[in-house]
């Protein structure tokens, strides 16, 4: 039996029944369809947070407090919880060749009130370089000026979506008007400009307030959470953070690179770091929907029985007429990968138009690429062949002679 | 050439050995029509599938133009019955929803046949029948029961069979339209078919030449058949 004659008979064999063909097909549309979108929708999220990171400056490089140790103990106290990065390390890594900007920063969230609007976000007190090192630029007004950090003016500059929420979305003009960060007045010096990226990741929701000011009636101490890097170029980043890692290790007298109290993450470092966290996100819809395909399979392989017994005569006479097991076992493999393999396509085009409307409607961005679909594929092929094979071996067993009997 | 020598066949079901088939010997030469008879339960249609290589003999041996059928495996089965046993069936046994051509053409998808040379040996397997051209492309279940049977012994010829093998082929039909197709075998008889009928009437055993009785499993007779029924066909009736 050449392979036109084994596709012309399984086709005919499946437009025999036209409404159980589609319907046992639908199950694998609905389960290809669904891995698709969700798919879809977590590579759609991964790329809107990376290109959010990438955003702030593919130059970027960040030093974190490490681990606090005690002298001459080995106990931690976690990584994040030393309090070791200063103002002081900060303008000595300015000084470095390679770097062009340094800025460093406190962070923390406070509840915000104005005009009697109030939301909770996150405040950062930082120098008059931070908008150069993040790639920060402003709308309205100005960042405020080294001059206004040294003499710790209370002046703050809102993220976009802070001005909405406190303001709201009609106000065109915020410079002048007063917010309140932990009881304290702050006048509004300058609105940033949009950056995009949502969720929690989100640029614009954001107050900046000078860094002497935010250590002084805000976090109370003199210790920094972050300091912010800009290299000269893209090419050095690896060189810069080896520089930066020597001069600190050396500021802080530590002399074992593994006892260091901070660590220096560059924007891949970060970059790696949340496509692991939606990658996990993407697995976790893909299996999910792969559930629903597993199902379609099943259905695939219960239709297949059904047709085993109902053409059991059908059966008995290709054997009669010179079919051999393998002859039978064929035909019925192929009506199952060829039911799996229209729905594939089928499932393919029903996931993207899931995910052009889950775009549309829910605001999720989306995004489907060439592996999953690809991927897809072969998963439809596959399972028509898994679910198909037991089916066929049936089949090919029957033995003739009660085949032919078969009422 | 068909020759059986010694066969026994028996079954086992729930260690309880049955024997349907106790030392059968004959021999059928090319171009006989020969009719196996019997009561229900004799064992005709064990032998039929043994005939017919769906089955093979629990000892004895089966020849079958010179081959060993006797011990051969079930895909060796398949190429005897593909290549030299032509069956018509007492339910026909069509695809439903095919046409009178795939029908026919059938067998030939299984010996490799292209596509071109099968509707050509179809149509003549067709002509042979008796089957009426223009129905060649009606589906087989909008035909008539007379018809159906014509379009199964179309189909027992295309591959140029060395045996066609009836059994109780006028089983589902009416006595005229059985006469017909009875008729109908005949004249491939005449024409040089080999031609076995399995039937347990014996009005339609006595169409044949040569009649073997099998009783509980044995040869009972196997004499010439001296009133033999004169029927004549011109492959044109209608049925």
């Amino acid at each position: 039996m050449n392979t036109t004659d084994l596709f012309q008979e399984s086709y005919s064999a499946l437009t025999t029944n036209k409404a159980r063909s589609g319907l046992t097909m639908l199950g694998i549309v609905i389960g290809i369809g669904s891995v698709i979108a969700m798919v879809a929708i977590g590579q759609g999220a991964q790329s809107s947070i990376e290109s959010s990171i990438q955003s702030i400056g593919s130059n970027l490089i960040m030093v974190m407090p490490g681990f606090q140790r005690g002298v001459g103990t080995s106990v931690s106290t976690g990584r994040g919880s030393a309090q070791t990065l200063t103002v002081e390390d900060s303008e000595a890594l300015g000084n470095l060749a390679s770097v062009k900007a340094v800025a460093p920063n406190t962070s923390g969230r406070y509840q915000i009130t104005a005009k009697g609007a109030n939301t909770n976000t996150q405040v950062v007190g930082t120098t008059a370089a931070y908008p150069e090192v993040r790639n920060i630029s402003i709308s309205q007004g100005t960042f405020f000026t080294d001059q206004q950090n040294r003499s710790m003016t209370k002046v703050a500059v809102l993220g976009p979506t802070t001005v909405s929420d406190l303001f709201g979305s009609s106000t065109t003009s915020v410079i002048g008007q007063t917010v309140r960060i932990n009881q304290l007045d702050f006048k509004v010096i300058g609105v940033t400009e949009a950056k995009g990226g949502s969720g929690f990741s989100n640029q614009d929701d954001v107050i900046y307030v000078p860094l002497s000011t935010a250590q002084h009636f805000l976090s109370g101490t003199d210790s920094v959470s972050t300091i912010s890097i800009a290299a000269v170029s893209t090419d050095v980043m690896s060189t810069v953070q080896q520089e930066v890692t020597d001069l600190l290790l050396q500021r802080h007298r530590i002399s074992d690179a593994s006892q260091a109290d901070f660590q220096v993450m560059n924007q891949s470092d970060i970059v790696s770091t949340a496509s692991s966290v939606t990658n996990t996100f993407t697995m976790l819809l893909a299996a999910i929907a792969g559930i629903s395909l597993i199902v379609g399979g099943i259905g695939i392989m219960n239709m297949m029985l059904t047709t085993v017994t109902e053409r059991t005569r059908e059966i008995g006479l290709r054997k009669a007429i010179g079919a051999t097991k393998n002859d039978i076992s064929s035909q019925f493999l192929t009506e199952a990968v060829m039911l799996t393999f229209l729905g594939g396509i089928l499932g393919i085009l029903l996931g993207w138009v899931a995910s052009l409307l889950i775009s549309k409607f829910a605001g999720l961005t989306t995004s489907i690429s060439l592996t999953s679909v690809v991927l897809a594929f072969g998963v439809s092929a596959v399972i028509g062949l898994v679910f198909g094979y037991y089916p066929a071996r049936r089949a090919a067993k029957l033995n003739p002679i009660e085949a032919l009997r078969f009422e | 050439m068909l020759e059986c020598k010694n066969i026994y066949k028996s079954y086992e079901s729930g260690g309880i050995a049955t024997e349907v088939l106790r030392d059968i010997s004959f021999t059928i030469n090319d171009g006989e029509f020969v009719a196996i008879t019997g009561p229900s339960g004799s064992g005709k249609s064990t032998l039929m599938h043994i005939i017919g290589a769906l089955d093979c003999p629990s000892s004895g041996q089966y020849f079958l133009d010179g081959h060993d059928v006797s011990k051969m495996t079930d895909d060796e089965l398949a190429g005897i019955r593909k290549d030299k046993i032509g069956f018509v069936f007492q339910a026909f046994n069509l695809l439903p929803r095919a046409t009178v051509m795939r029908n026919v053409s059938l067998p030939l998808i299984y010996a490799g046949v292209n596509q071109e040379k099968r509707e050509e040996m179809a149509g003549e397997a067709l002509i042979q029948a008796g089957f009426d051209k223009d129905r060649y492309y009606n589906l087989s279940n909008q035909l008539s029961g007379g018809q159906m049977q014509r379009v199964a012994i179309a189909r027992a010829l295309v591959n140029n069979p060395t045996i066609v093998l009836a059994d109780e082929p006028t089983g589902n039909l009416d006595s005229k339209t059985g006469d017909i197709v009875l008729a109908t075998f005949r004249r491939l008889n005449s024409e040089g078919r080999t031609i076995v009928l399995i039937t347990h009437e014996l009005y339609v055993a006595e169409h044949a030449d040569r009649i073997i009785t099998i009783k509980d499993g044995r040869i009972q007779s196997d004499k010439k058949n001296e009133h033999r029924t004169i029927m004549q066909d011109n492959g044109k009736q209608k049925i």
